[in-house]
Order: C-alpha cells, then sequence, then structure tokens
C-alpha cells in the first residue's frame, strides 16, 4: 500500500527517541561493557614497519608467561582462495579480508596485526605482547597514491596486475584496476568549447572518527557453538565475514548487536571478531577485545586519499559541453578503493552530452579503505564543484545559475547507463535560490560558496517483524542496527499502519538467531528497505486483526476495515458492531488463533537517489590562515523525512564531517611510514566550538517507491562541504584551494605563493 | 533483442576482450546471466556476484525476476554500496 498522499498522523512527527534515555543517562550497553565471567582479555602485536617481510614469529615465551592462556598467528587461520565472493558489504576478496585482519608473509603497513594473545587482565596480555619474538626484513614502503603508481615503487603483491587493461599485464603492479566510463565523445565535445577549465586536486585519507572504538566479546563453547557480541554496522555482516575467515558454518555463529557508538561506514568490516574467535577456540574461555583509540587509527580502514585531473569545457551561455576527469584513489593495502562510485557520482548531477571519466584503484602501506559515507563521492565531487565554480567565475556567471542551467532531471541519462527518475535537484536548486541564506548580502569580510553532492542510495535485503502483545502494545524487531535513528524511524512507521500512537510501539534490533538475514546498516538504506519490510509486517498484522474482528462479530473477513487503529463494520450490510480496538482484539487472541504477528522479507529496490546543495559563508584570517565557518546551510532531497529531526541530525552530522575534511583532518606519517597523529588531539575532528549551527532545509520529492516516500538521506551531506568551503574560501583569498585540508599552515602557505 | 553496454572499462572487459556493446537473447535477467556466460565464460559469474545492472535506465542490485524487453538496455556497472 502507499501512504505517500494519505493524511499521515506518525509519519513527519517529532516523538522523543526511544534509545535516548539510556544513552543520557549512560545505561546503553556498547560493545565495551558486555563481560561475562571468567572472560579473557585479548590484544593483538600490530606491526611497527611500514612494510617488512615476517621472517619468523616466536611465541613460546608469551605463552609460558603465568596468565596466558592463548596465542595465535597466521597459523590459526585456515588459508583462503583469492577471489571476490559477495557476502554483505560489496564484493569482497575474503582472502584480502584475512590477512587484513592477520598478516600473513609480509606486514604491508605499520598497525596490521601479526599476532594476538588472550590472558587473564588486560596488562598481563600487554606483557605477553611484549615477549613475543618478531624477526623482521623491513622493506621498501610507498604511501602516496601517485608514488605507488609509480614504475619504480616498491611492489606490494607480487600477484597483482593491473585488471580492466587489455592485453593483461605481466608485470605486477600497485594499481589493482582501471576503470572507464564514457558517454558521448569528450573529445570532439572539447573542440566545441568555448570556455575550458582544468586542474590537478587532492584529498587526504580521512578516519571515519566514530566516538567508539571497535570491540566484541567472544565464545567458543566446547560444542562449536559461537556467540559474537561486537559493535558494527551488520551483525550479519559480522556472522558472514567470521564464518568465511574461519571456516565455520554459519549456523553454529550466533551475533547479538551492541549499541553501536558512530560507525559512517568504518564498521562495515571486521578486524577483531575472527581474531576473538581463534583466541576463545584456543583457550575454551570467551574473550573480550577492544582497540585503544590508536590502534583505530593505524589498524582500521580510513577513505582513500586521491589525486584528481579534471577539464570541464562549456559554451559562452554556460551550457557544459564536455567534461574529462581522472581519479586516481588509494585503498589501502589491499584492493578495493570506492573508486567505482568515484568515477560515477561527480558528474551524475548534471545532464552533459560527453563525458569520459578514467578511475586507478592503487594499492599502498596503509590500512585497507573502509566505506566512509557516501564512499568516494566527497572526493570526486570537491574536484567536479570546485571546477563548476571556476568555471562559472570564467563565465561571468553566477555559480547557481551555471548548475540549474546544467542539472540533470528526470530522463537525464548519465555517463554509467542509469536514466534518472523521480529526483528531486532541481527543487533543491530552487529551494536555496529562495532561502534566505541565498538571497541575503555576503556580510563584510566574508565569501560565500556553494557546491552540491549526490548519492545513489541503496535497497536490499531486510527483514522485520510486529507482534501484537497481550495488552495491546507492540513489539517491532529489525536485522538493521540502529545508528541513525532507525528504532524511532520502524516504530513510527510500524505505528502509522497500525493506527496507534508510537508510544504503544517499542523497536529493538534483533539478533541473527532471532530475525531473518537484514543487509547491514549503510548505503542509507534502512529506513527505504528496512522501513519497507516493516510496514509490510505491519500491513499483514492488520489483516490478521481484520480476520480475529470478523470472528469475534462472525461475519466474514472482508466485511471489516482498519481505521485509527480500530476494526470497524464496513458497512451497515455487515452489521451494527461496536468497533474493536487492537487491545481488545489482543485480549481475546488465544480464542481466536493464537499470537497475532507477522514477519516480511524483502529485497528493496527501486531506492530514490539523493541530491543536496551546501551554501558556507567564510572568514579567512589571512595571518594565521584559520578559516572560519560562519554560516552554513544544507538543502536535500529527503523524499520524505520520516523523523524530521532524525533527519537534520544526519545533515548536520554529514556536514560537520566534511567540514573537518576540508578543514584539518589528515593522516601525518614520519620518514618510516609510521602515523604520528593517532589520536584526537593531533588528528583534528571540528568540535562544536569550531562550527555555527548547520540549518538543514528538508525538500520532500516522494520517492514512489517506497509506501511513505522515503529516500535515503544519511550519504548525500558529506558530499558537498569540501568544495563549498573551498570555494567561499577562493573567493575570500583570490587563491585557488585544489588540495585538501585546507588547514591553517596550508591556506598560509598558499597565500604566500600567490604573493597575497 | 536486449543490447547490453558494458558502461565501466573495468572486471568485465577482460571476459569480452575490450568489446564494450553486443546483443544478448534472453527474456529474464537469470536468464541473461546464463547466456553472458555462454558467449564470454565467467562473464555471467561475474556480473551476478560482482556487479549491479542498470535494466532500461533504473539500477537493480538483484534483478532475477525482472522481465527483459526485445529492445532493452541493459548496462553493467559496479555493485553499489555505501558508508
Amino acid at each position: 500500500m502507499n501512504y505517500i498522499d494519505s493524511n499521515l498522523k506518525v509519519v513527519g512527527t517529532r516523538p522523543i527517541r526511544p534509545d535516548g534515555v539510556d544513552k543520557v543517562t549512560g545505561r546503553a550497553v556498547f560493545a565495551a561493557d558486555t563481560r561475562v565471567s571468567g572472560m579473557l582479555w585479548g590484544k593483538i602485536l600490530r606491526s611497527p614497519h611500514a612494510h617488512a617481510r615476517i621472517l619468523s614469529i616466536d611465541t613460546s615465551k608469551a605463552e609460558k608467561l603465568h596468565g596466558v592462556h592463548a596465542v595465535v598467528t597466521a597459523k590459526d587461520f585456515p588459508d583462503i582462495a583469492n577471489e571476490e565472493a559477495f557476502v554483505g558489504e560489496g564484493p569482497m576478496n575474503f582472502r584480502d579480508l584475512s590477512y587484513n585482519v592477520i598478516a600473513r608473509a609480509k606486514a604491508l603497513y605499520e598497525g596490521h596485526a601479526v599476532a594476538a594473545v588472550a590472558a587473564t587482565t588486560q596488562a598481563i596480555a600487554d606483557e605477553a605482547l611484549a615477549l613475543i619474538d618478531i624477526k623482521y626484513e623491513v622493506l621498501p614502503f610507498v604511501i602516496d597514491v601517485e608514488e605507488a603508481m609509480a614504475d619504480n615503487a616498491p611492489i606490494l603483491h607480487d600477484d597483482m596486475f593491473t585488471g580492466g587493461v587489455t592485453p593483461k599485464p605481466t608485470k605486477p603492479s600497485n594499481i589493482a584496476k582501471v576503470l572507464t566510463f564514457k558517454k558521448g565523445d569528450a573529445e570532439a565535445g572539447f573542440k566545441d568549447a568555448e570556455v575550458i577549465v582544468e586542474g590537478k586536486y587532492t584529498t587526504k585519507p580521512v578516519h571515519q572518527g566514530y566516538i567508539e572504538p571497535h570491540a566484541c566479546l567472544a565464545t567458543y563453547a566446547a560444542d562449536g557453538q559461537i556467540t559474537i557480541h561486537s559493535s558494527s554496522q551488520g551483525h550479519f555482516m559480522v556472522r558472514a565475514y567470521t564464518a568465511k575467515l574461519l571456516g565455520i558454518d554459519i549456523a553454529n555463529i550466533r551475533c547479538t548487536p551492541a549499541e553501536i557508538g558512530g560507525g559512517f561506514g568504518g564498521k562495515t568490516l571486521i578486524y577483531l571478531e575472527p581474531v576473538a574467535v581463534a583466541l576463545s577456540r584456543k583457550s575454551g574461555k570467551s574473550v573480550k577485545m577492544q582497540m585503544t583509540r590508536e590502534e583505530v587509527f593505524r589498524g582500521s580502514g580510513p577513505t582513500s586519499g586521491a589525486a584528481i585531473e579534471i577539464k570541464i569545457g562549456a559554451k559562452k551561455d554556460g551550457t557544459i559541453v564536455a567534461a574529462r576527469e581522472v581519479l586516481k584513489f588509494q585503498a589501502g593495502a589491499f584492493a578495493g578503493s570506492p573508486i567505482g562510485p568515484g568515477c560515477m557520482c561527480g558528474f551524475a548531477l548534471y545532464d552533459l552530452p560527453n563525458i569520459e571519466v578514467i578511475g586507478y584503484d592503487v594499492v599502498s602501506n596503509r590500512p585497507k579503505v573502509a566505506a566512509y559515507r557516501a564512499p568516494g563521492a566527497p572526493i570526486t565531487s570537491f574536484a567536479v564543484e570546485s571546477a563548476l565554480d571556476e568555471l562559472a567565475e570564467k563565465l561571468g556567471m553566477d555559480p547557481l545559475t551555471l548548475r540549474e542551467k546544467n542539472a540533470a532531471k528526470n530522463g537525464s541519462k548519465t555517463h554509467y547507463g542509469v536514466t534518472h527518475a523521480n529526483i528531486g535537484f532541481e527543487q533543491v536548486l530552487a529551494a536555496v535560490k529562495t532561502h534566505p541564506h541565498w538571497k541575503s548580502a555576503v556580510p563584510a569580510g566574508q565569501a560565500r560558496g556553494l557546491a552540491c553532492g549526490f548519492w545513489f542510495n541503496i535497497g536490499g535485503e531486510s527483514s522485520a517483524s510486529v507482534h501484537v502483545n497481550e495488552d495491546g502494545s507492540v513489539s517491532a524487531a529489525t536485522g538493521s542496527p540502529d545508528i541513525g535513528g532507525s528504532r524511532a524511524s520502524m516504530g513510527m512507521m510500524v505505528a502509522e499502519v497500525l493506527g496507534v500512537p508510537v508510544s504503544r510501539v517499542r523497536t529493538t534490533v534483533a539478533d541473527t538467531a532471532s530475525i531473518g538475514f537484514t543487509f547491514l546498516t549503510g548505503g542509507s538504506r534502512v529506513t527505504f528497505a528496512t522501513g519497507m519490510a516493516v510496514t509490510q509486517a505491519a500491513e499483514k498484522v492488520v489483516d490478521e486483526l481484520k480476520k480475529r474482528a470478523a470472528m469475534i462479530w462472525e461475519i466474514p473477513a472482508d466485511a471489516v476495515e482498519w481505521k485509527d487503529g480500530m476494526a470497524f463494520p464496513a458497512g451497515s450490510n455487515a452489521g451494527a458492531f461496536e468497533p474493536l480496538d487492537l487491545t481488545a482484539i489482543a485480549a481475546k487472541a488465544g480464542r481466536t488463533g493464537g499470537p497475532i504477528n507477522a514477519e516480511v522479507s524483502v529485497n528493496a529496490q527501486g531506492a530514490g537517489a539523493g541530491f543536496g546543495a551546501h551554501i558556507c559563508d567564510v572568514s579567512v584570517d589571512r595571518e594565521t590562515g584559520h578559516v572560519t565557518i560562519e554560516r552554513y546551510t544544507a538543502v536535500q532531497d529527503v523524499g520524505k523525512a520520516i523523523h524530521p529531526s532524525y533527519v537534520e541530525g544526519q545533515i548536520q552530522g554529514g556536514a560537520v564531517q566534511g567540514i573537518g575534511w576540508a578543514l584539518n583532518e589528515e593522516y601525518i606519517y614520519n620518514d618510516k611510514g609510521q602515523l604520528e597523529n593517532p589520536g584526537f588531539l593531533d588528528y583534528r575532528c571540528p568540535v562544536a566550538s569550531d562550527i555555527p549551527m548547520i540549518e538543514a532545509v528538508l525538500v520532500e520529492v516522494p520517492n514512489p517507491r517506497h509506501p511513505f516516500g522515503a529516500r535515503g538521506v544519511g550519504e548525500v551531506p558529506i558530499v558537498p562541504p569540501m568544495a563549498a568551503i573551498g570555494n567561499a574560501i577562493r573567493r575570500a583569498t583570490g587563491v585557488e584551494m585544489h588540495n585538501l585540508p585546507m588547514s591553517p599552515p596550508k591556506v598560509r602557505a598558499a597565500l604566500d605563493a600567490a604573493g597575497k | 533483442m536486449p543490447k547490453v553496454i558494458i558502461a565501466s572499462g573495468g572486471s568485465c572487459h577482460q571476459f569480452t576482450g575490450g568489446k564494450t556493446e553486443f546483443d544478448v537473447e534472453a527474456t529474464t535477467f537469470r536468464q541473461l546471466v546464463r547466456e553472458l556466460d555462454k558467449k564470454y565464460p565467467g562473464l555471467g559469474t561475474q556480473v551476478e556476484e560482482g556487479m549491479a545492472v542498470a535494466i532500461d535506465g533504473e539500477i537493480f542490485q538483484d534483478a532475477y525476476q525482472v522481465e527483459l524487453k526485445p529492445g532493452s538496455e541493459i548496462v553493467l556497472i559496479p555493485k553499489i554500496g555505501g558508508g
């Protein structure tokens, strides 16, 4: 059923969040809070070298230390074929994932796990790690993406031959694959252009910066049954990946999701869980592991750093006739950067006749990258949206007008084959045009930047159940970890369909043994896909409630209608009966056929793409190079905001992460390839005092493929900030800002170089 | 007959020897996967496990039941995840 044009009573309101009290009182149970009696503490020994051959590992002294119950190395993990498989989040090479969890012949980055111990206390575990004797042959390393692509670069993998080129190369390379996308004839388009801008841009790898470090508690029981409590974006993903890496049947693993303290894509992989299970198997005891903040930075995945070359050509009236982009993405130690979406997203916002995009997926001696909010899109859009601003200036055109002139609309065909349908980019730009921020004069001493962003949004497999309890209250369960407020939005959709107050619905996240398979929380998919499952489950419950009312009234089920949480006779012919509410029907459930519940699994397709535009006013301290964000407005098509406060929170959070990426965040390495800023003091995420209130403007162009019109919202808002800020700085200083981060020393250096 | 277009010159080109457009006799996506494997061994599996498809302009990550029309355009693109 479609509720888009219905008179909604719950969806679109702002009830108090169901997890709020637990979180503000410190009662919420995160993975690090879980304990069982007799558990051991697991700790990981990590490589101090950026690139080194592991010649030998002697664990004998550690094993003899009193209080140590198990030591594991690569020998305790099975060999896995070098092939991609699709289990969980995107195609995954499980050999690479296994090698990332624990190094085999080589350590490929500083922080790469090489051994682990389980001991009765953390102090003993630390002492044991120091007793493990590892002989390394230190090898030359490479970190920068373009240096890794050079002919004479140290090679990370002797069996890596560049894919996507013909003929197949015979020499190994750090370039894992090359992607090309073409639409029309870019070369001919440039010949037709009257104005051309081109430039080179670089971005630094940045960490997702979740507050909660990775943590888990694993128990391998004597009968081979395994339980894992951990913090992740998908406990079904944890189950599948752990099973695959250890050669265990999925049915023997039960994963319980803990409350999660942020993920942003970084918890779509596993690091600790297989190690904890291996230590538990060896010791016969439960093993708890939790990373320190330093380990999170050294051992878990950031997103790619990149180098981008871009060229855009237009007619004098602003019509863009050709665009070309070359993207080089760091993948970290193993192939798999977000180069695909990077190639697809930058120009997806515009209706352009001729496009060529080439992308390189490049390994280097850094931690394997993990997804980060709209993976790949912020990087490509930094270049595209910055170049568009330069084009607007060269054309003498307002930057919003240039975007309006070339904006993708329904029916626009992208360079990757998709034809846009039911999109709201034009409505977003219209909302920018009429917004008081855009219409206001730029305050003296400040400058304004504008940039736009796109993300596909995805659907996929989700399961949900709805149970009517004996007293008429309702329990809903899904398999989606709640990262962005899904317990609230799921409960609201159930309440809307059942016609009951949302306070009567309690939503939980069920473990892997208690609900059907659910793909992880990522890709901005949960409100769309799991929302579809929970809505259908609630509709099935309504059908059942009507049948039960019909049974009580002794009339046919199709003579009953459901309205405002009550069963009514469908008309006068059906009989004259007082309406029965959910509580009354639930009270008789035992006598009318037993418990009333439904579980639905879907594979949702048709996630509507998301578009946003950000307006940013900055001031630049020319003496120090410090940039202050003075005012910030983020406009986004959200389809239908189920709970507008959460939607606004997603938009504000994405913008803040983009501001950090733009202005401060970067990994700083020494000359040995070792990270020098693995902590929040030196890796500078924005804090509340760094940013103004971010105004989120919700544009609602309903997605007809979702019962309430929802489309994903969590990823689009991290896409525009870097270019929006860079464009504002350029207008403030007259200096082009092509390299991230635009931190005070770099802004000052750019001003110096320009003689300003 | 539906037309298959390889939008990205990545992992699919190795199976087709660089060919980016061709026709395939199929009425469903499932049949298409089998026909791709017959025509270019390994390509069907690659598409099924590692790719998304855009059929007549709409992205499908899993599309067994989707019917193909005689003039359908099927574009093979990298699978899309998210953060």
